[in-house]
């Protein structure tokens, strides 16, 4: 601003500002002062969060009833390892589209003889399920032709494309709504799904992913592998190529360039990656609602328990509400920025 | 950088990445369609056989899906006009110089970090509970009758939880926009004598309205799948969408056909938003 | 020690070719300047040298040995980046030393040589700095010192002076002269400003579109042009070039007259011509003037000349100065 704004100008900014932040942020505040009242208390906190005692008893509470710390570590179990996972398939790929970028498709084929290939996969697995009949828990080869006839043509061509178009596939990727994919999902984790049952010869009675980590890591990673992979990319496009050029110059082979050149320069983006992603995990509640109940239940299954309580229950949900959002919350605000930049795959920086 | 050793290695680096990816986006979809074609009950799996496109006839019809069809758009529609509303206004607010800027801010963007569940059970109950709730005691106060939220208006009720939590994602992407309007541009539309108005009209506007439509692209991708508000809070009764009611097929009827039909639909309507997202995110990579 | 040899080197990019088979000789230790405009194919040709990009065709030698296929850390070049492409994580000290840490180089060895280096190019006091705290001139100096520390067999710049400002660039040509002066290596130099390529290089080579126009030591080019890109290229103001019935005269297509050789007179000569413009830059005066039936013309005048626009005046080619060339644009001997 050329001109100061007025001292009363600005006050009354800040007086609106700080109103509405702290309507916005009202829930929360409330939700943490019920959390140390007592169940009484809590239902009548509106007259009496002044007056009324303060008590710890409802986090001792949460934890006794149900075991709060093994969801705490169940969801930083999924969310640490999938987010790790997620960096080991997208570091590489952020940095090959980044560095060697393709301005043409590597395979040049006409969109006719693409058609062509694709009826062919498609003759082929129909051939499959005509002869070995329809059922696939009858018959593991037909799983297995719509798994590989479908999924190899898709990704021998999306590896042949340019990179600009190769970076729109995988945010395209990101659309697929949890709802078209649930039943497959489902199924191919549920032991009664039988889609795993018997391959072939081999049984695969005990197969079951529902409640794994199993399960989770891998599909967690896969949600948020898209932004992880476009965050990145956009990182490394801002580190110029001649760098790593020089250090090729200066007498680095390859992985001296990547381990001495590129990794300390790459460590912030990726350390602001590795926290969006933690955070995107974290409070996921599609999947971890309809695939967990015990075993690999995170801290958003362990709060929908509390939709169908019995008795007062209020300050017991607030301190376990609290104890869920508190820690990722505080990681939040360090992020917000490199949030901006990852949920807009870089349209807004 | 064209050396043809480097083109192989980025090459063979990005095949993980594209090989899981294809795996996720095409092999869920593709037993989508294969199970959306049979008559497939969980409870009685021996009784399975080709059922035509009765499921995807059977689910259209089914009372539940008019009106769930229609709690999808309604609620992508409410919360979207909550949060591109309220967030231009609170960008606008928080791009002002004003004591401590920071904290007030942190306030406006914590409920974006707060997990479905939870805002949608808080909510329900410290807020929205129609005796004891935080709003029905300020009804009271005001001599009014609180009213019971989830019974008479319970998509509106979602829609506000939906909405309270996407505004900060909406806040704070317009005002990363904001701080990039370049103070010479400010400068010289007060030389040019525009007024506040006039400055928000031809200058904060236009510049706002690309955010403003990744906003809509991105909150509508992740709006249309709203999922654990609805569940937590039981309302999928009279305030379901489409992925409630594809879940209650799978969870309630058991039914993995006609759930698996309902899902291509799902699919089908998330595609048509996502072509127009895509669209924008690719014209940027261009440029 | 430090000879390098291009054999018909080609260089696609796609569909476009970018550089149309180079032939080149550089001796030991000469210092080499690639001039040419904007897209020529400088930088491309540097880089293939360097090993940064693969050629297409045609063969790189380094003291004879066939390195085509070598990558650009075995070739033993170092090169100075226009950017400087410093690594941003890493002090001074640590930037100058690298490529020493990269060769195995023992521990007090690197800290002898980064020493000399630093003293050599005044850089002592800015050791411990980061390059973003450093100026570009100091920039400039610290990618220098990273390239002379490990003892190349050949130095590769590209435009590195195009981003300090007029003075600092002036200084710096001094003192890449002076480097070269003592260090008596191979230096090959990629520029567009003709007076660093006239003033450092024992030998320029001018390209144009991807193919060298000529190769030759500064003095060759400006006195013996072969064709007439290289005739226009290099000198400043730019050649006079003229057709037509002067031209016929000589027995040529067309001929070149560089502006300071041309004699002006008021009073006769071989053009009549009417002053457009004079620039008077206190140690020259240029002068664009209208010749009659040959367009314009540049003219060069020591000192400060009393001419005005709208002046009339005569002018005459110095005979021996005139440069012949035929229809295709080759030199007439
Ligand atoms: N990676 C590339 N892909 C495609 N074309 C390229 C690539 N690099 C360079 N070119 C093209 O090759 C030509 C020569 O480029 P080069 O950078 O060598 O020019 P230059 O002589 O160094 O120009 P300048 O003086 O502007 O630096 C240009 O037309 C350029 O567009
Ligand atoms: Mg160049």
């Amino acid at each position: 601003m050329a001109r100061r704004e007025s001292l009363a100008k600005k006050s009354a900014w800040t007086l609106v500002a700080w109103a509405i932040g702290f309507v916005m942020f009202f829930p929360i505040f409330w939700t943490g002062i019920a959390a140390f009242k007592s169940e009484a208390d809590a239902y009548s906190l509106p007259r009496t969060w002044l007056t009324s005692p303060w008590t710890l008893e409802n986090f001792a509470i949460v934890q006794a009833r149900s075991n709060y710390l093994q969801y705490v570590f169940n969801t930083t179990v999924i969310a640490v390892l999938s987010t790790l996972l997620g960096l080991a398939f997208a570091i590489p790929a952020a940095w090959g589209m980044a560095f060697q970028p393709e301005t043409k498709p590597s395979v040049n084929l006409s969109g006719k003889a693409w058609a062509l290939i694709l009826l062919f996969f498609f003759a082929v697995t129909a051939a499959i399920a005509l002869s070995v009949g329809w059922r696939m828990t009858d018959n593991p080869l037909l799983g297995l032709a719509l798994i590989l006839l479908f999924g190899l043509p898709i990704a021998a061509w999306v590896w042949t494309r340019r990179t600009g178009d190769k970076l729109l596939w995988m945010l395209s990727t990101k659309m697929m709504p949890p709802a078209g994919a649930l039943i497959p999902i489902y199924l191919i984790f549920n032991r009664n799904g039988l889609v795993f049952r018997q391959w072939g010869g081999v049984d695969l009675g005990d197969w079951n992913l529902i409640d794994t980590f199993a399960g989770m890591v891998p599909l967690m990673m896969l949600l948020n592998l898209p932004i992880v992979i476009w965050m990145l990319y956009t990182y490394f496009k801002e580190i110029p190529f001649e760098i790593l050029e020089a250090a090729r110059m200066d007498g680095a082979g390859l992985w001296q360039e990547l381990s001495k050149v590129l990794a300390p320069m790459a460590v912030p983006g990726i350390a602001s990656t590795l926290l969006l992603n933690v955070i995107l995990s974290w409070n996921e509640a599609f999947w971890t609602l309809n695939l967990t109940n015990k075993n690999a239940a995170p801290l958003s299954f362990f709060i929908s328990e509390y939709s169908s309580p019995e008795g007062q229950f209020w300050a017991k949900l607030s301190a376990a509400s609290l104890m869920a959002i508190a820690p990722i919350m505080v990681l939040g605000w360090f992020s917000q920025r490199q949030l901006v930049r990852g949920l807009t795959f870089g349209a807004v920086k | 950088m064209a050396t043809r050793q480097g083109q192989a290695l980025g090459r063979l680096a990005v095949a993980p990445a594209v090989a899981a990816l294809a795996a996720w986006s095409i092999v869920p979809l593709a037993l989508a369609i294969y199970y959306a074609f049979l008559h497939y009950q969980l409870d009685n799996p021996d009784n399975t056989f080709f059922a035509g496109w009765s499921n995807f006839y059977y689910f259209v019809t089914d009372p539940f899906f008019a009106k769930d069809l229609f709690n999808t758009v309604a609620l992508v529609l409410l919360v979207l006009a909550i949060t591109i509303a309220g967030g231009v206004l609170l960008a606008i607010l928080l791009d002002r110089p004003m004591w401590g800027q920071g904290i007030v801010r942190v306030m406006v963007i914590s409920p974006f970090f707060i997990m479905p569940t939870v805002s949608a059970l808080v909510w329900k109950n410290l807020m929205m509970h129609p005796v004891y709730g935080f709003f029905a005691h300020v009804w009271r106060a005001f001599g009014l009758t609180p009213v019971d939220w989830f019974a008479s208006i319970p998509l509106l009720s979602v829609g506000i939880i939906v909405g309270w939590q996407w505004l900060p994602f909406a806040t704070l992407i317009l005002l990363t926009a904001l701080q990039s309007l370049d103070l010479e541009q400010k400068d010289a539309a007060q030389m040019d004598g525009a007024g506040t108005v006039d400055f928000f009209r031809h200058i904060t506007l236009p510049h706002l309205m690309r955010p403003i439509t990744v906003v809509i692209l991105i909150e509508t991708i992740f709006l249309l799948n709203v999922f654990a508000e609805i569940k937590v809070t039981s309302v999928g009764g009279l305030a379901g969408n489409l992925t409630y009611l594809v879940f209650s097929q799978l969870n309630d009827a058991n039914d993995v056909g006609e759930a698996a039909a309902g899902g291509l639909i799902a699919v089908v309507l998330a595609n048509l938003v996502s072509a127009f997202l895509v669209r924008i995110v690719g014209r940027n990579l261009e440029a | 020690m430090g000879s390098i040899q291009l054999k018909g080197v080609r260089k696609d990019f796609g569909t476009v070719a970018v550089i149309k088979g180079v032939d080149l000789d550089i001796k030991d230790g000469e210092f080499v300047v690639f001039v040419g405009p904007s897209g020529c194919g400088k930088s491309t040709l540097l880089r293939l040298i360097a090993g940064l990009e693969d050629a297409t065709g045609g063969q790189v030698l380094i003291d004879g040995k066939d390195v085509t296929e070598v990558g650009p850390s075995e070739r033993g070049l170092a090169m100075v980046f226009q950017s400087y492409a410093l690594y941003p994580h890493m002090s001074v000290r640590k930037n100058i030393a690298f490529p020493l840490m990269m060769a195995k180089t023992p521990k007090d060895q690197i800290d002898a040589k980064v020493a000399k280096a630093a003293a050599t190019l005044n850089l002592g006091d800015y050791l411990d700095r980061r390059p973003g705290q450093l100026s570009g001139g100091q920039r400039q100096r610290v990618a220098i010192g990273r390239a002379i520390v490990r003892d190349p067999t050949a130095f590769l710049f590209d435009e590195p002076l195009s981003n300090l400002d007029a003075a600092l660039r002036v200084q710096m040509r001094v003192e890449i002269g002076e480097l070269h002066g003592q260090l008596k290596k191979t230096m090959i130099y990629v520029t567009h400003d003709q007076v660093e390529a006239m003033t450092m290089a024992d030998k320029i080579v001018v390209l144009d579109k991807g193919a060298v126009a000529q190769v030759g030591s500064p003095l060759t080019l400006y006195n013996k042009p072969d064709n007439l890109f290289v005739a226009r290229f290099i000198g400043s103001p730019t050649m006079n070039v003229l057709s037509g019935a002067a031209a016929a005269k000589r027995g040529a297509a067309s001929i070149g007259v560089r502006p300071e050789h041309v004699d002006v007179s008021t009073t006769a000569g071989e053009w009549k011509a009417k002053v457009r413009l004079a620039e008077h830059l206190g140690s020259d005066t240029f002068v664009h003037a209208d010749v009659e039936g040959a367009g314009q013309m540049t003219v060069r005048r020591e000192g400060e000349a009393a001419l005005h626009a709208g002046d009339t005046i005569y002018l005459t080619p110095q005979e021996p100065r005139v440069h012949r060339f035929d229809a295709a644009g080759l030199r007439v001997a």
